[in-house]
């Protein structure tokens, strides 16, 4: 019995916190259902509803405005379609008008406006294309040079591997300035090169996989090699194939960063056509900041990619995160 | 066949390394030498030795965006280190649910900055937030948060309290909370980690003594778990120093009455808005020593202190 009790205090405790870290994305997407004046009236916080009064005539109902009831006779204006005002100061019986609410009234338009008030669909179109680009760079690079440093013996291999550890440490802020007169001098600032480029070599990923090569039976190799296949054949036939959940683990991560990076974007880059879509997204926020509902949704639209693929992955995520977090 | 051995390793390693070389050695060799410079817009330096220095030393947003990024830490830091140690706790005594509850927590951890801080942004605002519409379901008075630039103790104790000792801005505060927020997951997830490797033996052992479950949290379990506190606390203190996109978005230009700016955004608008990026440059070196010192800390304790 008080072990019971323990538990359900424990499961309580979890579950206010784990309300804690969702609330804000569950209030993010009713929001982004709400029209802006029943956002700002703040009746249901949560629960996107929508209210309004109605004229019940012999020709069927009209939306209206009503501005001042009395007994039995009020002033009211007229709306049309659109929602835009038809006919003013109308003087009708009180009983004929209604008011309605209507509980949840979802408005899903203003995904569509917020999509469309700034062209999105280039910055998704811009972020998709540079994450790519970089995400098949970063493979490429990471498993050669892991390849090498788990697998072979060279000159000078601790003082290299020492060195790209010490890059690693380098916090970006540090190196802005820098890399921004660097690819000033290239002329490659408001270009894509700029963008996918430098982001081609990760050193976290090489981490990744020369712990993963490392893990693979010496076997498999003396094997091979005795069969006379060459090197880059053994890292092609054999140790590509078993790597397969590795790099999909890699990806998930280098995606995800890609995907979320803003700082570096925001400051190489100044064209329009070029915005990413987190540049993008916070240059919306500065033009429509007044317009909060569509604030919401192009917050929510844009997150949900990642949101996805972290649904898809979580395991995979969580999973490698509690391994690389701690080092042995 | 020979040869062919010796060469191939540098040619696997070449293209990251020519990558890296390019794109980080270089720039973070140049960041040490660009603050000793004047740069004009034309990109040409001129060498003017410590004066960047000197006028940060006497720069008073320099100090007030330093104080404010000390404040930033001290809130967030100790923040991201005690709830997740707490609820990952919790979570390691439970199995039902338990990925649920995990999947939840680690939600904010891997969605964008940009998209959070707006969100949050609004959920601060003052008129239909939902941080004033929770204060107000206590009977509250709703709060400035990101508006309000006085300092959290003389909001507390009113205006009676000194104002050198006001601390840092609700603003700031603000700001601090939706950063704690974002990493909290993060935390948790390395921390369950740490509480799994401790072997159930200690636990059965000390139940064996009557000893109650906080005596063992305190004897067995924060001891045991040190390694992965200390690392927590240095990667967090590392990131939670470089905070920028928060305040980009959050607030306007590190306001109000720069009370939320921080030392990136600092640099980053003497950079990029001023474009003073010798003196911009002098600030981020500044950073680099306290983040370089911060590192050498943790290689060095993390050899002696542990089990």
């Amino acid at each position: 019995m008080k072990e019971k009790i323990r538990l359900g205090i424990i499961y309580a405790l979890l579950a206010i916190f784990g309300l804690f870290m969702i609330v804000p994305f569950v209030w993010m997407v009713s929001t982004s259902l709400m029209t802006q004046s029943e956002f700002n009236k703040q009746e249901a916080v949560f629960i996107p509803k929508e209210e309004y009064h109605v004229w019940n005539t012999d020709g069927g109902q009209r939306r209206i405005l009503v501005v001042q009831t009395e007994a039995d006779s009020s002033v009211i204006h007229v709306l049309n379609k659109d929602l835009k005002i038809e006919q003013e100061y109308i003087k009708v019986p009180t009983k004929q008008i209604e008011k309605i609410v209507k509980k949840p009234s979802l408005h899903w338009d203003n995904y569509k406006k917020a999509f469309n008030k700034v062209p999105f669909a280039i910055y998704f179109k811009n972020t998709l294309f540079v994450s790519f680009a970089s995400l098949i760079g970063v493979m490429i690079t990471s498993f050669l040079a892991a390849y090498a440093f788990a697998r072979m013996e060279f000159k000078g291999k601790q003082l290299i591997f020492l060195m790209f550890l010490s890059m690693m440490m380098v916090p970006a802020p540090i190196y802005l300035i820098s890399s921004y007169m660097l690819l000033d001098k290239f002329n490659w600032l408001d270009t894509y090169q700029a963008l996918i480029v430098p982001w081609c070599v990760n050193i976290f990923t090489i981490f990744m996989f020369r712990q993963h090569f490392r893990s693979l039976p010496k076997e498999l190799f003396d094997a091979a090699m005795i069969d006379g296949a060459s090197t880059f054949g053994i890292l092609w036939r054999i140790v590509l194939p078993l790597s397969k959940p590795i790099i999909a683990t890699a990806s998930v991560f280098t995606l995800i960063s890609s995907w979320n990076s803003f700082m570096w974007p925001l400051v190489m880059t100044n064209r329009p056509e070029l915005r990413v879509l987190q540049v993008g997204l916070s240059y919306f926020n500065q033009e429509a900041s007044t317009q909060t509902t569509l604030l919401m949704a192009a917050s929510t639209f844009s997150i949900l990619p990642i949101l996805i693929l972290f649904f898809l992955a979580q395991k995979q995520i969580i999973a490698s995160t509690a391994k690389t977090g701690m080092k042995d | 066949m020979k040869t062919q051995w010796k060469i191939s390793p540098y040619l696997y390693i070449l293209p990251a390394f020519a990558l890296l070389f390019l794109f980080r050695m270089i720039p973070v060799a140049m960041s040490l030498v660009i603050g000793f410079f004047e740069w004009g817009i034309t990109g040409s330096g001129t060498f003017i030795g410590l004066k960047n220095y000197i006028a940060m030393f006497k720069d008073e947003l320099f100090w007030k965006s330093l104080s404010n990024t000390v404040w930033f830490v001290v809130m967030v830091v100790p923040t991201s280190i005690i709830l997740p140690l707490i609820f990952a706790n919790l979570l390691n005594q439970i199995t039902k649910l338990k990925s649920l509850f995990r999947i939840m927590y680690f939600l904010p951890y891997v969605t964008s900055l940009v998209a959070v801080s707006i969100v949050w942004k609004i959920i601060f605002s003052e008129q239909a937030g939902l941080a004033n519409h929770f204060l107000s379901l206590f009977g509250i008075p709703p709060l400035g948060w990101l508006a309000e630039s006085t300092g959290i103790f003389k909001l507390i104790f009113g205006s009676g309290w000194p104002d050198w000792a006001a601390g840092p801005s609700l603003a700031l505060c603000s700001i601090a909370i939706m950063t704690a927020w974002k990493s909290l997951g993060y935390n948790t997830i390395l921390y369950l980690a740490g509480l799994q490797n401790i072997s159930k033996v200690y636990y059965e052992a000390a139940d064996i003594d009557g000893a109650s479950k906080f005596r063992q949290f305190w004897n067995i379990t924060l001891p045991l778990v040190s390694p992965t506190t200390f690392y927590v606390l240095i990667m967090t203190t590392i990131s939670t120093f470089q905070a920028f996109s928060q305040v980009y978005l959050m607030t306007d230009k590190g306001g109000p009455l720069n009370s939320t700016k921080l030392i990136v955004y600092y640099i980053y608008e003497r950079g990029f808005d001023a474009l003073d990026m010798g003196y911009a440059s002098a600030v981020a070196l500044f950073l680099f020593a306290i983040l370089l010192i911060l590192t050498i800390i943790q290689m060095r304790g993390e050899k002696k202190v542990f089990y």
